[in-house]
This record gives C-alpha cells, structure tokens and sequence, in this order.
C-alpha cells in the first residue's frame, strides 16, 4: 500500500492478498471450489469515509486498486479495509507522503 | 503489499446488508444494470475508458475509468460477456477523484461498459476488449 502526495491529488495504490475465487472453477479432481472472493473494501482519510467498492467475482486475483484523494496532506492516515463472502476482513493504514 | 493483518471473523448479516446481491448475482447486463436500480443510461464521451485493445490473458485485464461529470457518485465496470457481467461499483464520496484503476477478469471478448451515477442521472460508455485466453 503506498500514498503518495503529487501536485494536489494523493494517490492511492492497494494490493491485497486475496484468491477471489468465482465458485464456479474446478480442482484436479472435478470438485468445485467454492467462491470466496472480497465484497467490500471501505477507504477512509483520517477515519472519514472517502471510497466504498462492492466487488464481484470478476475482480483478478490479488486484487489492485488505485484511487485518487484531493484533500490529503503529508501525514494524514489512509486506511483500507476488505470483506469477502466468508466473513473475514483485513485492514491497513499508511501515512500520505510526498512524491519524492 | 498485502493487507495481511487483522484477519477476524465479522457476521455475515453486516455485510449483507451493504453488498448488492441481486446486482453482482445477475447473469445478464440487462438484469445486474436494473440491479443497480439504473432505469436508463445515457451515453457520455466525459467518462474515459483506459483498457487495452487486446489482452492476451483475460484473467488480469487492467482497467482505468475517468469521470469528468460533475457530481460523480458512483461508478459500475461490467463485462457482458462475463458470467456475472458486474465487476464493480464504486461509490465515491465528495473529495475524492472519480478516477479508479482496477483489475479484471473477462471470459471473452466483451464490451467493457461503465456507468457513472450523478445525482439522479446515469451515464454510460463503452470499450471493446479483445481477449485471448479466457480469465473465467
């Protein structure tokens, strides 16, 4: 996760660990293997909400995700937050630096 | 880097609540787009569409969208030609860019639609994506 602070505009670059399986693939013995995939991710600047995405099985593996802030400084705390379909969640903060 | 951390359990009926079933669930574009409660979608050339022409593996398809309509709220990616042809839904709030880059799956070659949402408008516009080897 990185938040880089470049002419106005902080932008927000996000990989997460994730297998995003649709439930509609099969394993080596013909067995589907069930979706398990992130739902939601909520992005928020200093605890104030600025992003919700609702997933769907067609986002790639790992997903990515860049998004774009106007009001952040260096300093100000991002964090990210996902849920997928079986209930876990994962969430990580980074501080806005500037673009070096 | 991943967002390895605090993994925990949380009830299912939150998210529930939030995740837009019938939306994500449909089988057709038609269906997913009534899904978001979209009634019409007019074609805009101030929404951008930054993906490949050809993609040689559908299952990593980077896609980029620009809005330049102002009061952009919320942005939906769907691929027709996928099994659920929603991929996402963006809502954005006030100070942030309605500007978002994602990765996709697509099962074929497929219009890559988006629609934006603004007040009480939709907006849509396409671009084609040539697959080669199915992401599905």
């Amino acid at each position: 996760m990185r938040a880089q602070l470049k002419a106005g505009i902080t932008e927000v670059k996000v990989l997460m660990s994730h297998p995003m399986e649709t439930g509609r693939r099969k394993n080596d013995l013909e067995e589907t293997i069930p979706a398990h995939f992130i739902q939601l991710v909520t992005a928020s600047l200093n605890g104030k909400p600025v992003l919700e995405a609702q997933w769907g099985t067609g986002v790639s593996k790992n997903p990515y995700l860049t998004f774009f802030l106007q009001n952040a400084k260096v300093g100000d705390k991002v964090t990210v937050t996902w849920h997928d379909n079986r209930g876990e969640t994962a969430s990580h903060d980074i501080a806005v630096t500037a673009a070096g | 880097m991943g967002l390895g951390g605090a993994v925990c359990l949380l009830p299912f009926k939150v998210l529930a609540a939030v995740w837009n079933r019938e939306a994500f669930e449909a089988t057709t574009s038609p269906e997913a787009i009534k899904g978001l409660q979209v009634a019409t979608e007019i074609p805009s050339h101030d929404i951008q569409i930054i993906a490949p022409d050809f993609a040689e593996n559908g299952a990593v398809v980077q896609v980029e969208v620009k809005s330049a309509i102002p009061g952009t709220e919320a942005i939906a990616i769907l691929v027709e030609k996928n099994p659920t042809p929603l991929i996402a839904n963006y809502l954005i709030s006030a100070g942030t860019v309605p500007h978002v880059v994602t990765r996709i799956k697509m099962a074929e070659t497929s219009p890559v639609q988006v629609i934006v949402k603004s007040g009480e408008q939709y907006y849509t516009a396409t671009k084609m994506v040539e697959v080669s080897l199915s992401g599905c």
